[in-house]
């Protein structure tokens, strides 16, 4: 399961889709094919009973709908099922309402960059099967009455890939915050830098950078939420710099990924390796928070930020 | 700096080989038959450096990434040799211990004292192990920091030479916290108050480059690559397999022509014909010319102003489409 679990993430940072879907549909009818939620609000609400859902680490089999009211956390094992901006929204707003800022800035192909396929078709495709925009939304909205503005990447975008459209947005995100006077959080999610957009890509380290030390000198509060997975130029970057750095249990948090890592040092990596656990015994993070206890939490800290 | 018959060649520079051989049997010939061939061999050895041009103006992006990998090439403590003085080697992050691919210390570059920074790699097989192949740990970012607080702390500009196919990614490294380590250097490197130039001497990949990477000036020496992704590991990546690196080197657009180009490299230093493993000396003139005259430049600048355009310069990178302005911007 594991292994399937890492493949599935390289999938998801190269933006491929799953190609084993025939082998997989015969093996169980039970298995997600696809990961995180593809599907739009508006359509899950009208999810039919009896559209089951497994959880990756205790198989406890469980429907859609449950799952949701569960905030898509495992009730036998506390599982964090990777979940997208959208749901996150929903979690921590007052009343699952939110304003959607700069949503319209979108990702161009300025350097024709092609793999496997040409990286527009990818953006393309994305584009007509899902109603994301890019890998990042800025998002601001009441958390128990308190506003903030909230980034947040999906990782189905690309696999919330860091590109020019992030930076820019996240740019942005700090602008509004230093105008209104606005707690930054931003929830990651991405496997690192959009390598379609080469050192473009790379560049938003510096630029994104460079923003936090504004949102730092106009003393508002940045916090950094990482979720699985998150790894290289997010990590190497804001995904670090929180004023406070926190994550939901047992998300993979990294520079390098752990097969990259595996192949260096020829050895196997202990249990628990680069998850969040493992990061806050090391002093990387503040603290661990369920995503039940996300909002409160959230709440919580800026009220203690600001009195 | 080496000499022939000490020289590598990389398989393009094969046909330079060829002619160094010749010049070695003419000699002998010479030696032999005491006739008088210094006009011939003067010929050839113009033919060695026509060679020379001919093939790096012909270098497709792949041959320039091993090109920037060249087992002759200077490394940052020769450039440090030849371009300053009075070096004085500063170690260790005061935290975990002195990371041997990462060096740096005090220098004078024409009696004004700098910090000087930069990935180390190994010269010979003993020293590329000790160097780690260039491939810092978070302690030697840590230990760049440091180095980089103390230059502010005493005005003295900064200057590093990246060199690195990475950072280590290693178990200890994500255990010390690698990304961490890098992401704190751009941030503190974004707002130093002294001037900061950066010079890519060899290989500049991805955050392991750009975590002694930013400042208000970044040059890349003619036959250096810099980008987001080593193109081996982007092939692997993107194409799943190893075999694509020469069509990833092309894709990703990572020679200093492109990033010159593109805007996000400042100047491109010229090298020596054929590149600079030919003449260090040569290679070390040119570069310490261009890093006098940006210092002198950014000097003129208030610390303040300077982090206000440096900040301004990476805010403008990168390239994205807007869409008319709908209801959900009312912002």
């Amino acid at each position: 399961m594991k292994k399937e679990r890492e493949e599935d993430f390289e999938n998801n940072l190269t933006g491929e889709e799953d190609n084993h879907q025939e082998e997989n549909s015969k093996r169980s009818w039970f298995k997600r094919r696809k990961k995180g939620i593809l599907t739009s609000t508006a359509d899950k609400k009208e999810t039919p009973e009896g559209l089951w859902n497994k959880c990756p680490n205790c198989n406890h089999i469980t429907t859609t709908k449950e799952l949701k009211e569960e905030l898509f956390v495992c009730v036998k094992c506390n599982y964090h099922h990777r979940i997208g901006s959208e749901e996150y929204y929903e979690i921590i707003f007052d009343n699952s309402e939110y304003t959607e800022l700069f949503d319209n800035i979108r990702s161009i192909d300025f350097l024709h960059f092609t793999d496997l396929k040409p990286y527009q078709k990818r953006l393309d495709e994305i584009h007509s099967k899902t109603d994301l925009k890019d890998s990042m939304r800025v998002a601001v909205g009441e958390i128990n009455g308190e506003k903030m503005v909230v980034a947040c990447m999906d990782f189905e975008f690309i696999g919330g890939s860091l590109g020019s459209v992030m930076g820019e947005k996240f740019s942005r995100a700090v602008d509004y915050c230093i105008e209104h006077k606005l707690p930054y959080l931003v929830i990651s999610k991405s496997g690192g830098a959009r390598m379609m957009e080469s050192a473009f890509s790379l560049m938003q380290l510096a630029k994104t950078s460079g923003k936090l030390s504004q949102l730092s000198d106009a003393k508002l509060p940045y916090i950094s939420m990482l979720t699985d997975p998150t790894f290289g130029g997010i990590s190497a970057s804001f995904g670090m710099l929180g004023d406070l750095n926190i994550a939901e249990p047992g998300a993979l948090i990294g520079f390098a990924g752990p097969r990259v890592i595996k192949e260096t040092i020829k050895k196997d990596l202990p249990e628990g390796f680069q998850r969040s656990e493992f990061l806050l015994e090391h002093g990387f993070l503040d603290f661990i928070v369920d995503r039940k206890q996300l909002k409160d939490k959230l709440h919580q800290l800026i009220l203690l930020f600001r009195n | 700096m080496p000499q022939y018959p000490n020289r590598q060649f990389l398989d393009f520079e094969q046909p330079i080989k060829t002619l160094y051989e010749e010049i070695e049997k003419l000699k002998q010939t010479a030696e032999k038959s005491k006739i008088d061939m210094s006009d011939s061999i003067q010929k050839l050895q113009d033919a060695i450096v026509e060679k020379r041009k001919e093939i790096t103006d012909n270098l497709t992006p792949w041959q320039r990434v091993q090109l920037s990998r060249h087992p002759d090439r200077p490394y940052t403590l020769k450039y440090i040799e030849k371009i300053f003085t009075n070096f004085v080697e500063l170690h260790g992050d005061r935290n975990v211990r002195d990371d041997k691919a990462m060096i740096g210390g005090f220098a004078q570059l024409n009696g004004e004292t700098v910090m000087v920074i930069g990935q180390q790699k190994g010269i010979n097989t003993k020293a590329r192990q000790l160097r780690n192949f260039g491939m810092a740990n978070p302690e030697g970012y840590r230990k760049a920091l440091r180095l980089m607080r103390l230059a502010e702390k005493f005005n003295k500009p900064v200057i590093t030479f990246v060199d690195t196919p990475g950072a280590y990614p290693g178990l200890e490294a994500e255990e010390r916290g690698q990304g961490e380590a890098i992401a704190r250097n751009i941030y503190e490197m974004v707002r130093l108050k002294v001037p900061v130039i950066i010079v890519v001497i060899g290989e500049g990949a991805s955050g392991g480059a750009l975590g002694i990477g930013v400042g208000d000036k970044t040059l890349m020496m003619e036959n250096t690559w810099y980008t987001v992704i080593s193109p081996e590991s982007c092939s692997s990546i993107l194409w799943r397999s190893w075999d694509k690196k020469e069509i990833a080197a092309e894709q990703l657009r990572l020679t200093a022509k492109d990033m010159h180009g593109f805007g996000l490299v400042d100047e491109i230093v010229p090298e020596p014909i054929g590149g600079a493993h030919w003449d260090y000396d040569e290679a070390s003139a040119i570069l310490k010319s261009c890093i006098e005259r940006n210092l002198t430049e950014l000097k003129e600048l208030d610390a303040q102003k300077r982090v206000e355009m440096r900040i301004d310069k990476y805010c403008k990178m990168g390239h994205w489409e807007e869409l008319m302005a709908d209801a959900s911007m009312a912002v």
